[in-house]
């Protein structure tokens, strides 16, 4: 069944659990650091290695990072809360707990606007609570370093003990076919709330941001909820509406041919862009959580959570429609900024010197083109703002053209210096010496007497020809408009 | 309050990896009885104005600042471990072959 057909048949309810690294310094409840990349076990201690004696102390920052997630997704901030003991073997948690929040969340009934196509959803917030990451696991032996078929794991437990925000939504409906795309959109306002907020690298690539997609399917929307499947394992927003894609073909597929769902964790492939079916639990998961007896309640006074309240940051949607007016960029012009990240990148350049439209136009020209071949974000290419700027500059200048700028941008990312190094290094200085010009010029037209005769005749557009053929002949080095101007000066043809 | 069944025990076993006999079941299931018997008698002294508490003391808020403590190095960390493979913790397979 396809999706138009399957979305038509049905009606599909999500539920998204997003959990996002915080970037503090250290861990949850020890000292160790949280550097992402070192070598294996080798920030670890008794506490996040679960050694006998050892004791956990929270970290004063992540519950006031998770205090500002809550506040930003509208949450109420509980004045009451503990850590829970979430009790399971599993080798990835070495003290065969983890410690969670079950029943007394930090945070609780929010929620966050989305716009898809122009409409707005409000997607409310269940809770977001603190909790710790697990270590990661190697499985060796199998064909495909899958867990299945692996002979042993190796398990590394730096990661362990990473403070943890799960954030759950309620369940989101009425949004029909638009549902993938709302998922993608929820994700993505997320994070660029969480990365407004400053309290993670939000990089999904790195895991730093993960989700879990519940999906379920019921005949009509006044229908009682069908049964869901939660696809782990969904590493970027692309995924995200594609996993909540696929999960509603297949169910629907299911569901039609007289089949019944079966609750259980799915796995996403992004090379295959399906989903497999994960452990199935033959019982109910039973984690017996208990209140945490090693930590004392976290008792958010309204004071602190007042101050805490007077650290948010301007809401990025609202951000962007104050930017975008400021800028004078239009709905589309603005998306494009949106969707290539570009939008702090193109703010830092302005504040730099250059218009919004010369930021722009770096940005998600020439830079965005490299960005894509190389598959380097934008913010990685190894040009910052000031560099972008300052090639603006000197192009208003008039000392370097386009072409030259681009040599510019060559050897900032071969780090060959600053703009200005380069400039001087490479020996790139625009030509706008009439002497030395109107030798090119007469070149030129001589070279091309037909060319010539078309723009005497009036078809002022050939001109380009001869400006090309100057600009050649110099190296690039030539202001391309004072070669224009020279040109149609000695042909004695005004525009 | 109703008896701690030998089912019960059973599945708390499970859940905690212990193998027990049937002869074991009934013995614990008695033993864990007279103990939740004994902790349930807490509920008869405490009145709906005690809160429940999940901490000895009556302190909450105890945090550390987000600074970074020396740890173990990776040697000291693996020491114990039963066996290790490129500095990484060797674990037997965690899924029965199906």
């Amino acid at each position: 069944m396809t999706f138009e057909q399957a979305v038509e048949k049905f009606d599909p309810v999500l539920g998204l659990e997003v959990h996002v690294e915080l970037n503090t310094e250290t861990k949850m409840f020890c000292g160790c650091p949280t550097t992402f990349g070192g070598d294996p076990n080798s920030q670890v201690c008794p506490v996040c290695l679960g050694l006998p004696g050892s004791l956990p102390v929270v970290n004063a920052k992540a519950v006031e990072s998770a205090i500002r997630i809550g506040l930003a997704l509208n949450c109420s901030i509980a004045p009451w809360s503990r850590f829970a003991r979430k009790n399971y073997f599993y080798p990835d948690m070495p003290k065969n707990y983890q410690i969670s929040q079950y029943d007394e969340p930090i945070a609780v009934n929010g929620y966050l606007d989305v716009e898809v196509d122009g409409q707005t959803y409000r997607i409310g917030i269940e809770r977001a609570h603190m909790e710790e990451d697990t270590g990661k696991s190697l499985h060796m032996g199998g064909a495909t370093g899958r867990i299945h078929g692996a002979d042993y794991s190796l398990v590394d437990y730096n990661r362990a003990g990473i403070p943890l925000i799960e954030i759950v939504t309620k369940p989101i409906t009425g949004t029909g076919a638009k549902a993938p795309e709302v998922a993608r959109a929820y994700v993505t306002a997320l994070r660029d709330l969480l990365r407004a907020l400053q309290v993670s690298d939000v990089r999904m690539e790195q895991g730093s941001l993960r989700c879990d997609a519940n999906v379920s399917l019921r005949p009509s929307p006044d229908a009682q909820f069908g049964t869901r499947t939660e696809t782990k394992n969904v590493n970027s927003l692309r995924s995200v509406e594609r996993a909540v894609r696929y999960e509603i073909e297949r169910q629907a597929d299911v569901l039609d041919g007289g089949g019944v769902i079966v609750q259980e964790t799915r796995h996403w492939h992004e090379d295959t862009g399906k989903t497999t079916s994960g452990r199935t639990k033959e019982e109910a998961e039973d984690y017996r959580y208990f209140p945490e007896p090693d930590l004392a309640p976290v008792a958010a006074s309204a004071e602190w959570v007042d101050q805490l309240r007077t650290t948010l940051p301007e809401p990025p949607a609202q951000r962007r429609a104050r930017l975008q007016q400021d800028w004078g960029f239009t709905d589309l012009e603005m998306r494009d900024v949106v969707n290539a990240e570009a939008v702090e990148l193109i703010e830092e350049t302005i504040a730099a010197g250059a218009t919004a439209g010369g930021a722009k136009k770096w940005w998600l020209g020439e830079l965005a083109r490299r960005s894509n071949d190389s598959g380097v974000a934008l913010a990685d290419l190894g040009i910052d703002p000031d560099g972008v700027a300052r090639i603006e500059t000197l192009i208003a200048e008039g000392s370097l053209n386009d072409k030259m700028a681009r040599q510019v941008i060559d050897g900032i990312l071969a780090g060959e210096g600053t703009a200005d190094e380069v400039v001087a290094s490479r020996g790139l200085v625009v030509v706008s010496d009439d002497g030395a010009l109107t030798v090119a010029v007469q070149e030129a037209i001589s070279a091309n007497p037909d060319v010539a005769d078309k723009v005497r005749g009036g078809k002022v557009a050939a001109v380009g020809a001869l400006v090309g053929a100057v600009m050649k002949a110099t190296r690039g080095q030539a202001d391309a408009g004072r070669v224009r101007e020279l040109l149609l000066e000695t042909l004695g043809v005004q525009e | 309050m109703p008896a701690l069944s030998r089912d019960d025990v059973a599945h708390l076993a499970r859940l905690a990896r212990l193998e027990l006999t049937d002869a074991e079941l009934g013995h614990y299931a008695e033993q864990l009885d007279v103990i939740l018997g004994a902790v349930q008698r807490v509920s008869e002294v405490a009145a709906d104005d005690v809160d429940p508490m999940s901490h000895p003391v009556a302190i909450s808020n105890v945090f550390r600042p987000d600074q970074q403590v020396p740890g173990l190095t990776s040697d000291q960390a693996l020491s114990g471990a039963p066996a290790v493979e490129d500095e990484r913790f060797r674990v037997p397979r965690i899924l029965d072959e199906e």
